[in-house]
């Protein structure tokens, strides 16, 4: 049904279990705790948030890596709860890798590396996966295909490894691809080159992509909306360009803040940085978990309730006691945002 | 009046099984007193290899090291092996070296290690003494002084760089090599720590030599900018107009791929590779990705002087290109 999410998720956590001795329980990491949100056919979020505040925990979950302990992931209207259903989802959703070089066998050549997915996925005809790789190459740029056929990893650049990396990821048709910091390993120079690749891939070949990166001057030409974490909790959801105009919740204007543009006059001043650290993901904060280091934390409300996704303008939520005004909402669908637009 | 440190035609060369790898190739860099020179440059381009030139920091397998490395107006490189650590590392020069965080020993408390360099350069002869310099240096670098006590695990990651910053300074060198100070730090940390580095210039006055690949760190701290691409200084300069109206195509390329989170622009990527620095090519080594390349850069660019401070390694600001047009 047109309109309809590609991919929704409802008040998603993925815990990990702390034990001593492999088997005294001793509590639990909330990596993802209670994570909400919807993609749309053909569109691009970027999860964006510190380390360790649970961006690879929800990437993992995304690609049925990790089972969720709690909540919904709903995929083309089916609902992901039995094996069968994971394994089938599986085979929709494409991962590209952070290092690329960690994520490519280092003895395999390229044509290798990529006929195995098609190998395990049943395609047996070898003029059928020749030419499926090939047009896979030719989708990523590693043009003349059969230049690139016989070579190993180690004997291209980073970038055509990142690219090798993505043309891997789309070989077997995916509807949804899940980028995890997929140039953080790679030069500057280097970086745009990748990201405009799977922008057009995304584009041509209507796929939606959740990008996460701890980077936030990457995601203003790659995606549509942004999505920001923080201990475990989304905080913030809106359009790339209201984010990162007029961002609401204290965390993500304390994050956007930090970020220096290439600007002569850095050097002369001090940049505002909140205090502290983010909290422990074991035993986090009462209330909302940026509390304790926000400017504009209410004292009886910030550190007592946690705070519900309020609604500033249609599209753009902040789990902020701040807008309490604002009409809560539970999921922000991104028909929405494209309203207001 | 003389810069404090001048490096000239400094070259460092890495025997390897494929031959001699040309990481530094004949740098040419100056760094004025309480001043702050970032090295610019991609992963590969041979800048931690110019940090450890500059400090005598070898491995193994140099094949070869040559050059001028004046510090003050005295050529470091005639000193002989102890003297050079006795009066110039650490005392002199100092380093906080990459991933600094997890160079730290394990199982030495931080205090310790921070009075280390104290007690081997002789400057404290009692343990009070040295808690006290231990305590002043860890204030300085805002570590809480009971951390003294603690083990490097027992602290954070931007913890662990103050600590390191520590080091480096407590013998209150007159040049401190960071190298990638902020690269494995998270957003906001690493905001904290340039903030530190920040304040720590303004009230020392020590001078920074600065090695990061990020055009946003070096515009943070930079007076002035090396860029540096397949083991060569191509531009360097005031860091206002490196961010501003870069002069080497290479640097213009730089900057383009590179947008800032207020810029509307997309980035502009650069296509192709350095070249290997087993067997760079004899002219320019930029000539095969530049967009401006003519006749000339088959040959070695010479260095050519730029209005308002500083050099370019390109031929288009010769005589030659104007003959060329």
């Amino acid at each position: 049904m047109p309109g309809d999410p590609l991919l929704a998720v409802r008040g998603l956590s993925t815990w990990y279990e702390l034990r001593r001795w492999g088997f005294l329980h001793q509590g639990w990491v909330r990596a993802v705790d209670g994570v909400s949100f919807q993609l749309a056919e053909g569109e691009a979020v970027a999860v964006v948030g510190e380390s360790g505040c649970g961006k690879s925990t929800l990437a993992k979950t995304l690609l049925g890596l990790l089972r969720p302990l709690r909540g919904e992931v709903w995929f083309e209207g089916r609902r992901l709860s039995t094996a069968d259903d994971w394994r089938w989802y599986r085979r929709r959703v494409g991962y590209v890798q952070q290092d690329p070089y960690g994520a490519l066998p280092p003895f395999l050549s390229v044509r290798r590396i990529l006929e195995e997915p098609l190998v395990v996925n049943g395609v047996s005809s070898p003029s059928k996966r020749r030419a499926q790789v090939v047009e896979a190459l030719e989708a990523v740029q590693l043009v003349p295909p059969e230049e690139f056929l016989t070579r190993f990893p180690h004997m291209l650049s980073g970038g055509q490894q990142q690219r090798l990396v993505v043309a891997r990821a789309i070989l077997l048709g995916p509807r949804l691809l899940v980028a995890d910091e997929p140039v953080s390993m790679l030069d500057a120079s280097v970086r745009a080159e990748v990201l405009q690749l799977l922008r057009s891939l995304q584009q041509r070949h209507h796929l939606s992509v959740v990008y996460i990166t701890h980077d936030l001057s990457t995601v203003r030409h790659f995606c549509e909306r942004v999505l920001v974490m923080y201990a475990g909790k989304l905080v913030e959801q809106a359009h790339v360009g209201d984010l990162l105009r007029e961002p609401q919740h204290p965390y993500t204007q304390a994050l956007l803040a930090a970020i220096p543009d290439p600007d002569p006059d850095n050097a002369k001043r001090l940049r505002p940085v909140p205090p502290g650290e983010p909290p422990s993901l074991v035993r986090p904060p009462e209330g909302c978990r940026f509390h304790p280091r926000c400017p504009a934390a209410i004292p009886g409300v910030c550190d007592r309730r946690e705070p519900p996704d309020f609604q500033v303008r249609p599209g753009h939520v902040a789990a902020c006691w701040l807008y309490e005004g604002a009409r809560t909402v539970t999921v922000v669908s991104a028909a929405e945002g494209a309203e207001s637009r | 009046m003389a810069p404090l440190l001048r490096v000239e035609e400094l070259r460092l060369y890495f025997r390897t099984a494929a031959g001699p790898v040309r990481a530094v190739d004949g740098v040419y860099l100056e760094v004025g007193r309480g001043r702050t020179v970032a090295v610019l440059g991609e992963s590969g381009c041979g800048k931690t290899s110019l940090a450890r030139a500059i400090l005598r920091l070898l491995p193994r397998n140099v094949a070869h090291y040559s050059g001028r490395v004046l510090l003050d107006g005295e050529d470091l490189m005639d000193l002989p092996e102890e003297q050079f650590r006795q009066e110039v590392r650490w005392v002199r020069l100092s380093l906080v070296p990459q991933a600094a965080m997890n160079s730290l020993n394990p199982v030495l408390r931080v205090g310790d290690q921070v009075a280390e360099p104290l007690w081997l350069h002789g400057r404290v002869r009692r343990p009070e003494e040295a808690r006290d310099h231990v305590a002043e240096a860890l204030r300085r670098v805002g570590v809480p002084t009971e951390f003294a006590d603690r083990y490097p695990f027992e602290l954070s990651g931007g913890m662990r760089q103050r600590v390191a910053i520590a080091m480096a300074l407590v013998l209150r060198p007159q040049l401190v090599v960071l190298d990638e100070p902020t690269s494995a730090l998270d957003v906001l940390t690493q905001a904290n720590l340039l903030n530190l580095l920040k304040t720590l210039r303004w009230e020392l006055g020590t001078s920074f030599l600065l090695i990061t690949h990020d055009v946003a760190t070096a515009s943070e701290l930079a007076d002035d900018v090396a860029l540096m691409y397949a083991g060569q200084i191509v531009e360097f300069g005031p860091a206002e107009r490196f961010l501003t109206e870069p002069t080497h195509p290479y640097a213009q390329a730089l900057r383009a791929s590179v947008v800032g989170l207020r810029e509307e622009r997309a980035p502009q990527p650069l296509p192709g590779r350095p070249p290997s620095l087993l067997n760079p090519p004899a002219g320019c080594r930029f000539a095969e990705r530049c967009p401006a390349r003519f006749d000339p850069c088959g040959q070695a660019p010479p260095l050519v002087p730029v209005e308002g401070g500083g050099r370019v390694m390109c031929w288009l600001y010769t005589q030659e290109a104007s003959h060329a047009r």
